[in-house]
């Protein structure tokens, strides 16, 4: 059996080739389907995210050139000249697939390290082919190793533990001054990309109340019904300033929130910690409001410098990661190994009874003096004999190298049997 | 029977040390389950020793300094357990024990002499030097847990947010683990206090004898009460409130020592 795996991800391909083959739920069925329809692939997965579209199979026992059809299947099916694809794919056969699998699912062949999305679109993509009936004993075996991959790697090591985006480690360090958002408020001033993931990952956390405040009443009105919030006058803002714990600006081109604005905001909270996260450029507040006690400001480079540790922290996890693909990677060998062995065991047999059968049958014709109960007698005997043959075979190796023996004892049986001759 | 206990005690805590350290770098569950459980065990076994010292001496073991300091570390690490079940956090573990083991070490490897037979004397003398001491250990632990606010305030303030920082409560979090264990420590120095008082009408037939030591614990009370109460104020919330709870606890210290070795007339281990 073998293990074929055609694709591309953001290593090799730009991101306009890679949405020019990206697959929808409905389009990775449908070419899975095709893949078997057309005999290319028994078992067949797509998976196809934002950074790779992949394409896994195992292919009849006749198929030279398979990844070559896959290729061409994977161009015809998004109507592209296959030369396109040139130079932006790559191949891997039998456990190089299965490792690149698990690799993905691990969060290591993502371009954020460590991410925890692609485990859920390797489920999906899973679940799909084999809710279709597309996948087979062995990419069931493959992908439900991987999934086994990924939860551990998850669990066991650090490699999605920390913040990886500047929102998230805002927030991150707001928890680590308030403890969880329950009993606290947000204001947001302005709005930009990353303050609205901020505001995100804060509802997240149930934060209890978001104030929203903007130069313009009817955005600052739009921003807070998108959020679920409260519109706080921009007029009004050094007195409002006193009621969040959390401070998110990223208003364009100005400084807002003044040392003196804060220090007096701060005396109104009674003291209270506040959090200043500062995501504008240039800067919204003051830099010296970081002097004053219990406040804590972090701008957009501090938040950039956070994210960078982390990601070095991050890589520093990768050999424990590495560690854990590896010990997976061999249980699916002595899986694999020990269903090639019950495979041939199988076909063995098949071939012994049917020689078994030829030859009674011959010898019964010829002896017409036997009786009913001799010729039961005889072919008890002729099974027993084959029990014994196959006995040895019959039980379960106790290590893979006692495995490996029986398999080229096996293969020894296969070529003295010629069991690979083709069958009528 | 108490050495032997006493090694064994040792060497679970000390266990329970490296585990805790280690699960601060790796973050795994086993790692810090493995840390609370030689705790557990640690402070199981501390309590046989602890028994069996008092099955000698027929009263709670506060004879000697062995028996108060063993008692102290006990309590530490007993509070300590309540404390890591009750807010689900393990990272506070490898700052107290430290102070659990060195206690306990010392109150165990100074030499020893045969402790005096025990005066006869009730259950409200016990009862004022236990809970006396819980309060050191309720003390002791907010001590430990102001410094890991100020660490970690001080983290957050330069900006360098070492591997260990997001492993650490939260402040606010820290700040509330504290408070309670100054209230446990306060309400448990109170009922202690009143425990003295009428055991000293009992012996001497006044309640107040101007002891050195009856005034340091007042002043630690007061002290104490001025951390919960300012605390709760504007000038004072925050790493302010924390250093203030860090350097109240010199004044235990300094009152478990001083006071006791040379200053009072009849507080000597407690």
């Amino acid at each position: 059996m073998e293990i074929v795996l055609v694709g591309l991800n953001h290593r090799t391909a730009p991101v306009e080739m890679r949405e020019r083959v990206a697959f929808s739920a409905e389009q990775a069925r449908q070419a899975a389907g095709e893949l078997r329809g057309r005999g290319i692939l028994l078992e067949t997965v797509v998976l196809s995210t934002c950074n790779r579209s992949e394409l896994y199979g195992v292919p009849p026992a006749a198929a030279p050139d398979c990844a070559r059809e896959m290729e061409d299947f994977l161009a015809c099916f998004h109507q592209l000249a296959p030369a396109t694809l040139d130079g932006c794919l790559y191949r891997q056969h039998n456990l190089d697939a299965v490792r690149h699998l698990y690799r993905v699912a691990a969060g290591l062949d993502s371009q954020l390290l460590g991410e925890a999305e692609i485990l859920g679109q390797v489920r999906e993509a899973y679940r799909v082919a084999f809710d279709h009936g597309l996948t087979g004993p062995v990419l069931n075996r493959m992908f439900q190793g991987a999934l086994e991959v990924g939860k551990r790697v998850r669990a066991k090591t650090e490699i999605g533990a920390r913040p990886m985006s500047v929102a998230f480690a805002g927030v991150k360090l707001a928890e680590h001054i308030f403890g969880d958002f329950r009993r606290h408020t947000a204001l947001i001033l302005g709005a930009g990309a990353v303050g609205e993931q901020v505001v995100e990952h804060m509802r997240g956390r149930g934060i209890a109340r978001l104030l929203v405040a903007n130069r313009s009443r009817a955005r600052a009105e739009e921003l807070a019904r998108r959020f679920d919030g409260e519109v706080v006058d921009w007029e009004a803002l050094p007195q409002a300033l006193a009621q969040p714990d959390i401070v998110v600006a990223s208003v364009s081109g100005e400084k807002i929130l003044t040392r003196e604005m804060i220090e007096r905001a701060m005396a109104a909270r009674e003291n209270r910690a506040l959090f200043l996260m500062d995501l504008g450029v240039p800067r919204n507040v003051e830099p010296a409001a970081a002097s004053l006690r219990n406040v804590y400001l972090y701008n957009i480079d501090h938040l950039s410098e956070v994210v960078e540790q982390n990601r070095k922290a991050r890589e520093r996890e990768i050999p424990r990661v590495e560690g854990i693909i590896e010990e997976h990677l061999g249980k699916f060998t002595s899986w694999r190994d020990s269903a090639h062995a019950a495979a041939l065991r199988d076909e063995l047999r098949a071939r012994l009874e049917e020689a078994r059968a030829a030859f009674l049958s011959e010898r019964m014709d010829a002896m017409a003096q036997l009786g009913e109960e001799e010729r039961a007698a005889l072919a008890r005997q002729a099974d027993e004999l084959l029990r014994r043959i196959l006995q040895d075979s019959g039980e379960h190796p106790r290590d893979t190298r006692e495995l490996q023996r029986r398999l080229e004892r096996l293969a020894a049986l296969r070529e003295l049997f010629r069991l690979h001759r083709e069958k009528p | 029977m108490r050495t032997y206990l006493g090694l064994a005690t040792l060497v679970l805590y000390a266990a329970s040390l490296a585990f805790y350290i280690r699960y601060l770098y790796v973050n795994k569950r086993l790692l810090g389950r493995a840390a609370t459980a030689c705790l557990l065990a640690g402070v199981v076994l501390h309590y046989a020793a602890l028994l069996a010292r008092s099955r000698l001496v027929h009263a709670v073991p506060y004879q000697d300094l062995y028996g108060s300091m063993s008692l102290f570390a006990w309590l530490l690490a007993f509070i300590y357990l309540v404390l890591e079940t009750y807010h689900r956090q393990r990272a506070v573990g490898p700052f107290v024990l430290p102070f659990v083991i060195v206690l306990f070490a010392v109150a165990h490897f100074v030499p020893s002499v045969p402790p005096p037979a025990a005066p006869a004397r009730g259950t409200e003398f016990a009862l004022h030097v236990t809970l006396n001491i819980l309060a050191y250990a309720g003390f002791a632990l907010s001590f430990v847990l102001s410094l890991i606010y100020l660490l970690q305030d001080r983290l957050l303030r330069g900006r360098k947010l070492g591997p260990v920082f997001w492993r650490y409560p939260a402040l606010e979090v820290l700040e509330r683990m504290s408070r309670s264990s100054v209230v446990i420590g306060m309400a448990s120095l109170a009922v202690g206090i009143v425990f003295g008082f009428i055991w000293a009408h009992r012996i001497q037939g006044r309640y107040w004898n101007g002891d050195a030591k009856e005034i340091t614990t007042l002043a630690v009370f007061a002290l104490y009460s001025g951390y919960l109460w300012l605390g709760r104020k504007t000038a004072w919330r925050g790493a302010r409130a924390s250093w203030l709870c860090a350097l109240n606890f010199l004044l235990v210290v300094f009152s478990y020592t001083v006071v006791n070795l040379y200053l009072s007339r009849y507080h000597r281990y407690f």
